[in-house]
């Protein structure tokens, strides 16, 4: 081979990975629709919905903790049904790969925020910023359970070996994640403690609030897709340019070989 | 040869290693001694001890688990000795019940000298009426654990980092074990007045955990160890 072929090889994808980044002109739309429904969020969360009577303001951490929660479980569920697509599928393609390992680092970082917003509103309206409740000890154990997700992703190896690998993690933690609720609340139901409000919000719930976060929900959901669509391909880029730090070296070498 | 005699011809060649490098007695043994000294330390109030001593049983189990899963594939990795089994054409199944039967021996073998501590050092004590859930809790959670363990040691075995990856990718999946355990021998020991009969049901958990990680462990080993070298 002569040393002017792996040139031409190598700077031709990288330049065309330069100009094109990761936006197209669907992103863009979704972009500006997040960014829109977003602002009304702000709207009807901070402005038009009214306090709540017994909650007072604190009821507006809700509006941003239930779409969190929402997505976590939307993202984490993806990563389950990409992770079964990766392994049960003939084709094994990477794409599934990487969209499960996108949406699980969408999901622990929601996660992240609606146990921080949970705290939160727990502290103004239970006076502790954590109950051992069964719903709680759960999210806690989902949480870290997904992190370890992302570490395992992060081992090294090759494409595959890192799809297969997370693929059977992705689907191990569905498995754990009904064991450990059942324990958890089985344990919860022996040892009560006093009252422990209401998880569910259950309270009739005004017209404008419901819309509110209905809202959220849409926004949210509109930002997870549009994380999702950049981050896999952010990583799609990432495992070209390791593939071809692979070759460069390779031809780097043949070169000093022939010169 | 079938799957059973390989897993048992896995199993003796796991507990033979062990007996002659004597890891488990020298090592494991006298670290699961030191943490529950550590715990009283920690919980500095006789009658205190005598009321969590079966948590702290699990909890220095589950600690010393980790060690010994990390021992049981420090041993396959010297040498390619994984490698050299999957090359002999040697069924991954078998592997992995073999691992887990050897993990649950040295499990249980921890376990008895753990609640023998905690009888000494704790003031803990057996009930005649409570032996039987006793073991039946120690055989069901053992099962449960070494079947985890093996799975997610097989898991991280050969990458570099997985001292450090093993305890979070581990804990979170045994917290049901632990809950589940230390409540049934709360029970079994009668600890702050818990009756006998509550202890049964923590062991449907603790058999459908066993089963649920043995049969998914199962499946998942074999690509898990092909992919791993």
């Amino acid at each position: 081979m002569t040393p002017s072929t792996p040139t031409r090889t190598i700077e031709s994808p990288a330049e065309q990975v330069d100009r094109s980044g990761t936006g197209t002109f669907a992103t863009r739309m979704l972009g500006i629709a997040t960014l829109i429904t977003m602002g009304w969020l702000v709207a009807f969360g901070l402005g038009f919905s009214p306090a709540d009577r017994d909650q007072e303001e604190a009821v507006r951490i809700m509006y941003v903790h239930v779409p969190t929660v929402w997505l976590a479980y939307l993202a984490f569920t993806v990563t389950a049904a990409c992770s079964g697509l990766y392994l049960f599928t003939k084709k094994h393609s990477l794409g599934f790969d990487r969209f499960a390992g996108a949406s699980a680092e969408i999901g622990v970082v929601f996660m992240a925020l609606s146990l921080a917003t949970g705290m939160l509103w727990g502290r103004l309206t239970w006076g502790v910023f954590w109950q051992w409740d069964a719903r709680l000890t759960t999210t806690a154990l989902l949480f870290v359970s997904y992190v370890g997700y992302l570490a395992v992703r992060g081992l090294g190896g090759s494409h595959h070996q890192r799809a297969k690998r997370s693929a059977i993690i992705g689907l191990l933690a569905v498995l754990e994640i009904p064991l450990v609720h059942w324990s958890v609340r089985l344990w919860r139901s022996l040892h009560q403690e006093a009252t422990v409000l209401d998880t569910d919000g259950n309270v009739d719930m005004d017209g404008l609030m419901l819309f509110s976060l209905f809202v959220g929900v849409v926004a949210f959901t509109l930002l997870y897709i549009w994380l999702l669509m950049h981050r896999s391909r952010v990583m799609a880029m990432e495992d070209q340019l390791e593939d071809q730090g692979l070759d460069r070296a390779i031809d780097a070498r043949r070169a000093e070989a022939t010169s | 040869m079938n799957r059973w005699r390989i897993a048992r011809l896995v199993a003796l060649k796991d507990l033979r290693i062990e007996r002659r490098s004597k890891v488990l007695t020298n090592q494991v043994l006298p670290f699961a001694g030191v943490t529950m000294v550590m715990f009283a330390f920690a919980l500095d109030a006789s009658n205190l001890l005598e009321r969590v001593a079966p948590g702290l049983i699990w909890l220095a189990t589950l600690f010393s688990l980790l060690i010994l899963v990390q021992r049981s594939f420090s041993i396959e990795g010297e040498d390619g000795a994984l490698d050299a089994l999957r090359v002999a054409g040697v069924d991954p199944v078998a592997i992995y019940w073999g691992k887990s039967i050897a993990l649950g021996v040295q499990l249980a073998v921890l376990e008895v000298v753990l609640l023998i501590a905690a009888v000494l050092l704790y003031g803990a004590e057996v009930p005649v009426g409570g032996v039987a859930l006793l073991l039946t809790t120690l055989l069901t959670a053992t099962c449960g654990l070494a079947c985890v363990g093996t799975l997610y040691g097989g898991l991280t075995a050969g990458f570099t980092g997985r001292e450090t990856l093993l305890p979070l990718l581990v804990l979170p999946v045994v917290a049901p074990v632990l809950i589940g355990a230390t409540r049934a021998v709360e029970s079994a020991l009668g600890t702050g007045g818990v009756a006998l009969s509550e202890g049964w049901p923590w062991i449907g958990l603790l058999a459908v955990f066993a089963v649920a990680f043995g049969v998914g462990g199962a499946l998942a080993f074999g690509p898990l160890i092909e992919e791993a070298t």
